[in-house]
């Protein structure tokens, strides 16, 4: 006979428990689908992609709707899953679409050899804005459109270069 | 004049009543459709598989009307490493919205024979073939496919007559469902992959 006015004591405390756990359960499923599907921040560094983005880390704005639509143009910045290694992320330009001829020189610092490629069917182009610096598709060829993740929008941090990227 | 006020009345606490219960639906919608995606982007989603590519893996009848459903694991995600054996779900390197479903063969660094000469398989990709070799689109045709891009894999297998749980990963034990088929079937499923490799 106890027991059971224990249990319902701690009925009343347990429905409550429920209650916070799956607000706080249904406000990070809400953190993911926005991460994922519309709009997320992400830190990037390193020298590929000077001047536009700084060597020490810039925190931008991505958003993951154009891709979904294949609303990337000629000259956006792209968040791409690097083929080479899946677990990280690039930042990159895209500087050729489907059916693009494009010629780039094998070595920019030796510079007169220039190779001609065709961009294949559902692949983009992509190049780091610093030449002499990225591997991107000089490297590795065009990538498969399906590993572009995300387009960056604008760069939020540091503050004294926020405003969108070009 | 009461009369007529009072229908007015009652006809807004109606509306209101009307207007509280769909906003009450469409947030349970909300949440339920936002909780779904976060599953089926983090644990795992069902995925259809069309076409015989696969056979006798899936699908194994050519004319049975109802497709095989496929459970899909997304931890795999995490860190992406795959195993020769593995079947995972990739996009198609040329039509990026169409995904496959194919074995893969090939893990990076390997060599691979195709049919004039010996490739090997870059990092960061992987060689899928689809288990019934004469009709089946697979990197025989387009290449080693890049870091299955999207979605993927492993393989439980649930369709219309039985429904067992197979992890066809070499190695892992898999919690398999009791009943005499699912283990004999698991057993051929082991043994053929032995066979292959």
């Amino acid at each position: 006979m106890r027991w059971l006015r224990y249990l319902n004591q701690w009925r009343g405390t347990a429905k409550e428990a429920f209650e916070q756990v799956s607000i706080v359960a249904k406000f990070l499923c809400l953190i993911h689908v926005t991460d994922r599907y519309i709009i997320s921040s992400t830190h990037v560094q390193g020298p590929s992609m000077l001047p536009t983005l700084n060597l020490t880390g810039d925190v931008i704005l991505a958003e993951h709707l154009s891709h979904r639509f294949g609303k990337i143009g000629l000259g956006d910045i792209v968040l791409v899953r690097s083929p080479t290694d899946p677990t990280r992320m690039v930042t990159k330009r895209v500087l050729g679409l489907e059916g693009h001829r494009l010629s780039f020189s094998a070595d920019p610092l030796v510079g007169d050899s220039s190779i001609s490629v065709v961009v294949p069917k559902g692949h983009v182009w992509i190049q780091g804005d610093n030449l002499y610096a990225s591997t991107d598709s000089r490297n590795f060829g065009p990538v498969p459109y399906s590993l572009i993740e995300g387009k960056a929008l604008l760069r939020v941090w540091p503050p004294r270069f926020f405003g969108s990227l070009r | 004049m009461h009369v007529a006020e009072n229908h007015i009345l009652e006809k807004a606490i109606l509306d209101m009543g009307i207007q509280t219960l769909i906003w009450q639906v469409t947030k349970k919608a909300f949440t339920g459709g936002i909780i779904g995606l976060t599953i089926s982007d983090r644990f795992c989603s069902v995925v259809p598989v069309r076409g015989d590519s696969m056979s006798p893996t899936f699908n194994p009848q050519r004319d049975s009307y109802l497709d095989d459903y496929v459970l899909v694991d997304k931890f795999c995600l995490k860190d992406y490493k795959f195993a020769r054996g593995d079947v995972v779900v990739f996009s198609s390197p040329s039509h990026y919205k169409e995904r496959y479903i194919k074995r893969i063969v090939g893990i990076p660094g390997e060599w691979i024979s195709s049919t004039e000469d010996v490739i090997r398989v870059p990092e960061g990709n992987c060689w899928v073939e689809g288990d019934n070799k004469a009709s089946s689109l697979d990197s025989r045709t387009f290449g080693p496919v890049s870091p299955l891009c999207s979605p993927l894999t492993h393989y439980f297998f649930t369709d219309s007559e039985h429904s067992f749980g197979v992890n066809s990963r070499t190695g892992h034990s898999c919690r398999v469902a009791s009943s005499k088929t699912t283990q004999t079937w698991w057993i051929k499923l082991l043994e053929k992959e032995k066979g292959e490799t």
